[in-house]
């Protein structure tokens, strides 16, 4: 399966949908539409990973990749996981303690801190 | 000898079927279905470092993937042919920023290999790097039709 990507906006939040596989072949579409977004000015930016089937440590870094480049605005990145497989990636890297992770896109657009 | 070979260009878009071809052979080894996502994980990260590897040194050769099924254990050993420079030797320079940024991707995909592998080899030489990741395996169950 390929990555499939698609965009909204909801209030000052840029909600990325995720689905599919983010690995070396596909992850340089994802950091092309990151840095289009926050070149475009949207600096607050949701990924909703619920639709993502495999993630590597080249997805971990272009999601690294767009934080910093939000951070510089400063802006946030925050992800929408709820799927064990794909938090573990998370975890074994402790990037855990780098992403605010959340349940839900609402929840994650309602957060502020 | 392996149970399965896979030899493949080294191009990203071929990283995925080296995904799906070693979790279809592990699950018939007998892996546990819980760890079959781990074995793609793994194996995936190998390939894509093996990949980088190659891209990066103009090597022709492609990726070696051995999928090993053994008595009670399940081996899969990814190999590059990219020469490993002993850390000792890089050298400083010109190019060293753009050789640490790959070395950190380099290291990023092994460190999660690291954590999700508990039997993990990796050896370095002139000729090229070889990663073996060994998970156990129950004995096939006999299976009818």
């Amino acid at each position: 399966m390929d990555l499939s990507l698609s965009t909204r906006t909801v209030g000052d939040r840029t909600v990325v949908e995720v689905g599919g596989e983010i690995d070396v072949y596909t992850a340089p579409k994802l950091r092309e539409q990151l840095v289009e977004l926050v070149n475009d000015g949207n600096f607050h930016l949701v990924v909703d990973m619920e639709g993502v089937d495999f993630l590597d440590s080249t997805g971990l870094g272009v999601l690294v990749g767009g934080l910093k480049r939000v951070r510089a605005h400063e802006g946030s990145l925050r992800l929408v996981c709820n799927q064990e497989r794909i938090l573990k990636i998370f975890r074994i890297t402790g990037l855990t303690k780098v992403f605010p992770i959340h349940t839900s896109v609402e929840e994650a657009v309602a957060a502020t801190d | 000898m392996a149970t399965v070979e896979l030899r493949f260009s080294a191009l990203p878009e071929h990283v995925r079927t080296a995904r799906l071809v070693a979790a279809a052979v592990a699950r018939r080894a007998g892996v546990d279905e819980a760890v079959l996502d781990e074995v793609r994980l793994a194996v995936g990260e190998a390939c894509s470092r093996a990949v980088g590897l190659h891209q990066v040194g103009g090597i022709d050769a492609p990726v070696r993937v051995a999928l090993i099924e053994e008595e009670k254990q399940f081996s899969i050993e990814v190999g590059d042919e990219a020469p490993h420079a002993v850390p000792a030797e890089r050298v400083a320079g010109g190019a060293a920023a753009d050789a640490d940024v790959e070395a950190e991707e380099d290291e990023m995909g092994l460190a999660v290999i690291s954590g999700l592998v508990d039997d993990v080899e990796v050896t370095t030489g002139k000729n090229g790097g070889l990663i073996r990741m060994t998970w156990p395996a129950a004995p096939p169950a006999v299976t009818v039709g």
